[in-house]
């Protein structure tokens, strides 16, 4: 596999010498070179593969190359995906070499990153694809050797035959088994058998991060590529009258500014299409600097919108939708949320008579819980590569579905699909942001009018201030106790900007016999999207600090007060399509109430909170210990319990879960992002807060659950719990409960953050 | 002409020597190692060294870079061995691996000056650097296993 050498492009203003060695030394190469998954040394790789199927290619050689088929953007499945084909494939690890597969949907399957579902989707096929390429090698071995393909095992890439004494490596028969028909329904391994799923197995691209190779979007490169930002309107509800470009034209290095039009009017928009303005102002130039310098020297006049008109489409047909015009600020949103509240709402579930229970209640408990919208930060801001022509595109860049987005970019191009190719690149963070790919339509439209390949990059600021973010949410419960404080009613009315988070059918739905869940919401030009586990992000704070109360009000213990809803819930259930399983609910609870010591004297010392969700199929639990440090509430320590099936790669999955508990205390303590007439507050990580290294628990213990279930969803399920334990351990931090996050808010006016102690 | 020492090379730049380091490192020389974050020394990305101080490159400008060396992730080690590089692979530190190399580089002052840093220098010498990703755990346990490391090798 030879890379393909782009040379540095080799513009004008720059003339390069190397001083020290001779010869021009500023070639990069995209992508860099393979290196075998387990040994990380770069290794010059054969021409000739033998393809046993879209994700297996084996070299005479015995060099075994897996395609992951997956975007990877940080929940590792570069790796873990091909674990699984290695498993069922017999292959040794560290022979194989890994590659990012091309989107290709008819060779590698669905090819999403999303709803924590990269494993759980591709369980099933990767293990199928592994043992049928295992079986045409074993065929093609039993034909040669004119023995029974019974009589023919295989162990870490070899093919033997006992009774003769018969061996041979996989890559002496993946020519000839190539050319068997790929068979269906062989027979897979049992659990137990497993070798290299359920073994730690280092990230495949580890070296290559540590090293700093060109790996992501931003990277990437292409000669005679010209660099382009969109300068957006200052505000959500505003858009632009007039420019006057002609001091930007003269600064060194810009080639061009221009409006584009990103949907055309009546373009039929699909769930993954959202954008946050449609017509866009741009400029070209040759780098990222000098295009940057430009666009401080636009004159540009805006004006309020007004109300505009979006076309969706979808399976019942299109609709028209009016994206109000107002120029929202947080404190009106506040109020107007308020208002809705307390108008009637769309009723998502009812079981038995809660109008009844509550007016007979001996007591009614109700709270009110409110979260902002939240930026998605990932760590590289959008960006994409285009090279759009009359015949073709090619785009290369950070994505998590590229399937979602190909179909925009063909209505859009004039294109047929297979005249669009995509190349995914590993992403620096995701978080659900870059399941919205508008910003490489963006990138194409511009290639297009500029007849050049272009790389368009957002900025810090563009990319937090004109955000596809997590909605803004609020929620009342109420509780219904009787005379014995027994629990008798439930009612949760949700709404948001402009969507609510109201799981109806999830716990404690199912463990209350009169439950009502209603939602509402309010229209918005503030652009909202899939943030890690939607929805769930909020409920599981709001629900789970509120039944912390409740077990408060009944004098239970938290975890005991759980675990008696969920026994009512699998002995004898409330309604129809409760969407968990009670036992593995409670079984995380029981885990992490014996790993933390819930309850023993030593542990008296910490403020405790618990709390445990379900979602994306799968269940965790934290129990997080509070102290205060400088002043200041710190989490010291977390005890995790997740059950989410077979764990594929252990070391990976616990740093995931490491991970998603630092990124949800982060977010639960300092997450907000606030508008003022249409324009976002916060524009960097200076008035953004994120969590920092001295913020970050000293200890973080994960338990997973072992069993056989068929694995489920991990980068998001243990995010949301996080919120809740979080709350309800400041609870007893500060003896006051926390209703509106983010929490420290008040603690923390300005985002500001010491700087590093040293001079920069 | 600015004349640049980078990872022991000398490059000659005909380049606004207002461009910040970060720019010129990855637009015109080519090495992308170092990231682009947020711009305004915010979120630690962009560490490189310059004459063995850890500078954030995205406010520093290319002209102040001029005849001092710098150190980009990519000149870190000869062969990929220095012990943060490895000690990050031990531990299979990276999620998305975006903001690693500003950790490391961060990091590799920090163990320079400090052959075995406590948990509490730890924080105060990687707080500019933000993992959206969240291993900060990781990469305190990194730090200290290539200060082990580290010690090892120089006995």
């Amino acid at each position: 596999m030879e890379q393909s050498k782009s040379t540095h492009s080799r513009r004008s203003f720059l003339r390069s010498s190397l001083l020290a060695g001779g010869g021009l030394m500023i070639s990069f190469t995209w992508l860099p070179k393979a290196g075998f998954a387990d040994t990380p040394k770069h290794i010059d790789l054969p021409e000739q593969w033998n393809e046993l199927n879209g994700y297996i290619k084996i070299t005479t050689d015995n060099v075994i190359k897996i395609f992951n088929p997956n975007p990877e953007f940080g929940q590792n499945v570069m790796t873990s995906l091909p674990m699984i084909i290695a498993e069922e494939l017999e292959a040794d690890w560290q022979k194989i070499v890994v590659e990012m597969g091309p989107h290709d949907s008819v060779k590698l399957g669905p090819q999403f990153t999303g709803g924590s579902n990269s494993v759980r989707m591709y369980w099933k096929p990767l293990r199928e694809a592994g043992a049928a390429a295992r079986h045409m090698l074993r065929e093609a071995a039993a034909q040669t050797w004119s023995v029974p393909i019974e009589e023919v095992t295989t162990k870490a890439g070899m093919l033997y035959h006992e009774k003769s004494g018969r061996s041979a490596t996989y890559g002496s028969f993946a020519s000839k088994a190539s050319g068997i028909p790929i068979p269906k329904g062989v027979k897979l391994k049992e659990p137990k058998d497993f070798k290299v799923v359920r073994s730690s197995k280092k990230n495949v691209e580890g070296l290559k991060i540590v090293t700093g190779k060109p790996l992501f979007g931003i990277d990437y490169k292409q000669e005679g590529m010209l660099i382009a930002m969109i300068q957006h309107p200052p505000a959500f509800g505003m858009k632009f009258t007039s420019f006057d470009a002609s001091g930007a034209l003269k600064m060194p290095g810009i080639k061009d500014v221009f409006t584009l039009k990103l949907y055309e009017d009546g373009f039929e928009q699909g769930g993954f299409d959202t954008r946050t303005f449609n017509d866009l102002l741009v400029v070209v130039g040759n780098t990222t600097w000098e295009v940057m310098n430009a666009r401080k020297k636009l004159i540009v006049q805006w004006e309020p919108a007004g109300d505009t008109k979006d076309t969706m489409g979808g399976r019942n047909g299109k609709r028209e939708v009016v994206v109000p015009g107002e120029l929202e600020t947080t404190s009106t949103q506040l109020e107007k949320m308020q208002e809705y509240a307390k108008k009637p709402a769309q009723q998502l579930r009812k079981d038995g008579d809660p109008e009844t229970a509550f007016k007979n209640a001996a007591q009614v408990i109700e709270r009110t819980y409110n979260a902002p919208f939240l930026a998605h930060n990932c760590m590289e801001p959008m960006n994409f590569f285009a090279h759009v022509t009359e015949e073709k595109a090619l785009l290369a860049g950070p994505l998590q579905a590229p399937g979602w987005t190909e179909p925009t970019l063909a209505k859009i191009l004039k294109l047929p699909a297979d005249k669009i190719e995509i190349q995914m690149t590993r992403m620096g963070g995701g978080f659900g942001r870059r399941a919205y790919g508008h910003y490489l339509t963006e990138a194409a439209l511009i290639s297009k009018k500029v007849k050049a390949p272009v790389k368009l990059i957002y900025t810090r600021e563009d990319d937090m201030t004109y955000g596809i973010y997590r909605p803004m949410y609020t929620a009342t419960y109420r509780a219904a106790l009787d005379e014995n404080k027994k629990l008798i009613a439930f009612h949760v009315k949700g709404g948001g900007i402009p969507e609510h988070a109201i799981h109806a059918n999830r716990f404690p739905a199912g463990a209350v016999d009169n439950y009502l869940a209603e939602g509402w919401q309010i229209p918005s030009n503030i652009t909202i999207g899939a943030f890690r586990a939607p929805r769930s992000n909020f409920n599981a704070a709001a629900e789970q600090s509120f039944l912390d109360e409740l077990a408060e009000v009944m004098d239970k213990d938290p975890i005991d007060f759980r675990l008696e809803l969920l026994k009512r819930a699998k002995e004898n259930p409330v309604g129809k399509n409760n969407e968990y399983d009670a036992d593995r609910y409670a079984a995380i609870l029981k885990l992490v109430k014996e790993k933390s010591g819930w309850g023993n004297p030593e542990n008296k010392k910490y403020s405790r909170g618990v709390a445990a969700y379900f979602c994306h199929n799968s269940y965790a639990a934290h129990v997080v210990d509070i102290v205060m440090k400088n002043g200041r509430p710190f989490v010291e320590r977390v005890f995790s319990a997740i059950d989410c099936g077979i764990v594929i790669n252990p070391d990976a999955a616990t740093n995931m879960v490491e991970g998603a508990v630092i990124d949800g205390i982060g977010n639960a303590f300092y997450g907000r992002l606030s508008h003022k007439e249409g324009a976002a507050e916060q524009n960097n990580f200076h008035k953004y807060r994120m969590i920092r290294h001295s913020e970050a628990p000293d200890k973080i213990e994960v338990h997973f659950v072992q069993n056989d279930i068929d694995p489920t969803g991990l980068g998001e399920p243990p995010f949301p719990p996080v919120f809740g334990a979080v709350a309800n351990a400041l609870y007893k931090s500060t003896n006051k409960r926390h209703y509106d996050q983010p929490y420290l808010d008040q603690l923390l006016q300005s985002g500001n953050k010491p700087e590093n102690k040293k001079t920069f | 002409m600015l004349k640049l020492n980078i990872n022991r090379k000398v490059y000659e730049l005909d380049i606004d020597p207002d461009t910040p380091l970060l720019w010129a490192l990855r637009d015109v020389i080519g090495l992308v190692g170092t990231k682009y974050g947020c711009g305004v020394a915010q979120c630690g990305a962009c560490v490189v060294h310059l004459n063995g101080e850890a500078v954030r490159s995205c406010v520093t400008k290319v002209s102040r870079a001029a005849g001092k060396q710098v150190v980009t992730i990519e000149g870190l080690s000869e062969n990929n061995d220095h012990p943060l590089q490895k000690a990050w692979l031990e531990l299979d530190v990276s999620q998305c691996g975006y903001c690693q190399a500003g950790q490391i580089m961060s990091a590799a002052v920090l163990l320079r000056e400090n052959k075995n840093p406590t948990d509490k220098d730890i924080d105060n010498a990687m707080e500019g650097n933000i993992c959206r990703c969240g291993t900060y755990l990781r990469i305190h346990k990194a730090i200290h296993l290539a200060a082990e490391m580290q010690q090892k090798g120089s006995k």
